[in-house]
């Protein structure tokens, strides 16, 4: 299958203020993303990982260059703008699973739907669907302080997957799980990336996730020092 | 409609931190319904009650005659006009001649106002009636035995019983001057003690027949007022009396009712700035707690408007969730008091103002409405005050917990 870009990185810098002075967290960053790629953005604390990742995502915008995803470049958007790609095309998967502690697994599932407004058919439906991928239907009336980090982390990929995003950004997703939950987790996002074609970016520095990628990209110092294409 | 129902999920899920916000501000809604209800029904009550007993539907007054100064009284009397006798005469109005004059209750002198008043009228509600009792004769032995029409059979209050300590059957001495400014002296004895509701009408009062305090006062045909019934409508002026219609009869009455209203509202005020106050602590603690979970829904897809209004509708929800919880204990307890009203504290007839015994509020849609926009209002400000923080918020700051 020919595989087209979504993310397109053109000489990005970002810098951050840093008292008087600044820091330059990424310098001069130039890769592309094409569809269904199963990425690693590998480096030691402080490489520009997560920052890269946030760009992507469209929270927070380059200082200089450009990134560009789904066609429209992230430092010009509006917040409305940002917002509503985020909404549409992007899925999120967080270190600390970020789930929303008063709802339950289904009400978490369910709520990149209600941003997008789809009737309460349709929602249940993807919820389900989502969840059963996971391996979750048990667990659906649990709130998150009920589950363990491996179900907490299948409930957030859930989240991030129940509304078929072009792209998943996961930052460091297997830090807080122990070697057999993270095992089981990658397994389950090469699954949907191979099933759904969905494009996962991680930023990640643990050995275990490296394994899995298809692409492996190392920073270090905000500069890319490796792009490597693994074939197994 | 996606802000209400995450709102909502939000402050279910929140438990016991909602339910006790939502607990004091239905316990407000009720305290502001409940206590207006009763300043609404002692106003209705006092209006209905001053009405039947003391203004009728409105009074002519003789041109000098001014209630706030008894000095005038010597001289507000006047010849009951042609067309006021007429009217007098068809029962429609009543005439009330006023004198000052004093009463000696066991030896003790105390000033009162003697009013005349026609006993077969039925303008206002007074029992005076009850002054067409023949005079008994004397008993054998006294001075004037065998005379009749000795004693002036009189009607009271329960006020003014209480403080010249007498009943039915006593008989007092009065003093009083005629209009040559003589003294003179007549035993009275207490035909009837009426209860009544309205202080002007009660205390430090005796109602004793109009012919005779005329005659007393040697002002024969003469009044100070009259008092309007409802069947009574007068277009002509009548030269040397005024007209005081009831609204402005009623003046004072209403000046009071305000003044009280203004001065419950210090408790609920109170109240309902406490509430705001768990409300803004409520939302400050939320903002500086959930900014993961704010990160979160930004990431998801929100706009920082969108999550702006999401916390104002959580904190305005509060409000919202009051009306209902307030709605099931409130309710069968404001229709619980409707039905057996609110016993006034023993001494409350003694404010000066007309206070029955027991007050029956009254509530209107109108009090509902007000006060449910009043503390939602106040509850929405209270609530995007503190969320308007969210606005600034960069998300990856937000994601990671690190704003102060």
């Amino acid at each position: 299958m020919e595989q087209s870009s979504i993310i397109t990185i053109q000489e990005l810098i970002k810098r951050f203020p840093v008292g008087k002075g600044e820091f330059t967290a990424l310098n001069g960053i130039n890769l592309t993303f094409n569809t269904g790629e199963f990425v690693g953005i590998v480096g030691p604390s402080g490489s520009g990982k997560t920052t890269l990742l946030n760009i992507i995502g469209s929270l927070d915008t380059p200082s200089e260059g450009k990134a560009i995803v789904m066609g429209q470049s992230t430092g010009d958007l509006t917040t409305k703008s940002a917002a509503k790609l985020r909404k549409k095309y992007l899925g999120f998967i967080f270190q600390t699973y970020n789930l929303l502690p008063v709802y339950t697994v289904y009400e978490n599932v369910e709520f990149p739907l209600l941003l997008l407004k789809m009737s309460s058919g349709e929602r249940r439906k993807a919820v389900l669907d989502a969840l059963e991928w996971l391996g979750m239907t048990d667990k659906i009336k649990s709130r998150p302080a009920q589950l363990s980090g491996g179900e907490c982390q299948r409930v957030a990929i859930a989240r991030a997957m129940v509304k078929k995003p072009e792209i998943v950004l996961a930052d460091e997703p297997t830090a807080n799980l122990d070697a057999a939950n993270s095992h089981n987790i990658l397994k389950m996002m090469l699954k949907l990336n191979e099933e759904l074609k969905t494009t996962f970016i991680f930023a990640t520095h643990d050995d275990k996730v490296i394994k899995y990628l298809k692409r492996k990209i190392t920073l270090e110092d905000g500069k890319v020092v490796q792009d490597e294409f693994i074939t197994k | 409609m996606i802000a209400f129902k995450l709102a909502f999920r939000n402050l279910v899920g929140a438990g016991l931190r909602t339910w006790l916000n939502v607990f004091v501000l239905s316990f407000i809604y009720i305290l502001i319904i409940w206590q207006y209800g009763i300043l609404d029904g002692w106003n209705h009550q006092a209006n209905k009650d001053m009405k039947a007993w003391e203004v009728g539907n409105g009074q002519y007054w003789q041109e000098n005659y001014d209630p706030y100064d008894f000095f005038t009284l010597e001289e507000s009397h006047a010849k009951i006009p042609e067309v006021l006798q007429k009217a007098s005469s068809e029962g429609v109005v009543t005439p009330i001649l006023i004198s000052q004059a004093s009463v000696y209750p066991d030896g003790r002198i105390q000033s009162m106002l003697l009013k005349g008043i026609n006993p077969d009228q039925k303008v206002i509600a007074v029992p005076s009636a009850e002054l067409n009792v023949e005079s008994e004769a004397m008993p054998a032995g006294s001075p004037t035995a065998g005379r009749t029409g000795h004693e002036i059979p009189v009607v009271i209050g329960r006020r003014m019983a209480k403080s010249c300590k007498l009943k039915v059957g006593d008989v007092t001495t009065i003093r009083w001057r005629d209009i040559n400014g003589t003294f003179d002296a007549a035993e009275v004895k207490v035909a009837k003690v009426f209860n009544c509701n309205v202080p002007n009408v009660d205390a430090g009062q005796m109602y004793i027949p109009i012919e005779k305090l005329q005659e007393m006062m040697q002002a024969p045909d003469e009044a100070t007022m009259f008092i309007i019934g409802k069947d009574f409508e007068m277009n002509e002026t009548v030269s040397g009396w005024e007209y005081k219609d009831y609204d402005f009869l009623m003046t004072e009455m209403n000046e009071m009712m305000k003044m009280k209203k203004v001065g419950g509202s210090f408790l609920y005020v109170i109240l309902l700035l406490l509430a705001m106050l768990a409300i803004f602590d409520t939302q400050v603690l939320s903002i500086f707690r959930r900014q993961k979970e704010i990160g979160t829904y930004i990431a998801m897809g929100m706009t920082r408007g969108q999550v702006v209004s999401l916390f104002t509708v959580e904190g305005a929800m509060h409000a919202i969730l009051a009306v209902i919880l307030g709605a099931i204990y409130g309710i069968p307890f404001l229709l619980w008091q409707l039905k057996i009203g609110y016993t006034m504290p023993a001494g409350s007839d003694d404010f000066g103002l007309a206070i029955a015994e027991t007050i029956f509020p009254v509530y209107g849609l109108g009090l509902i409405i007000t006060t449910v926009l009043l503390v939602l209002i106040i509850t929405t400000i209270v609530s995007y005050m503190p969320a308007r923080k969210i606005s600034k918020m960069k998300p990856t700051d937000a994601l990671k917990g690190k704003i102060q």
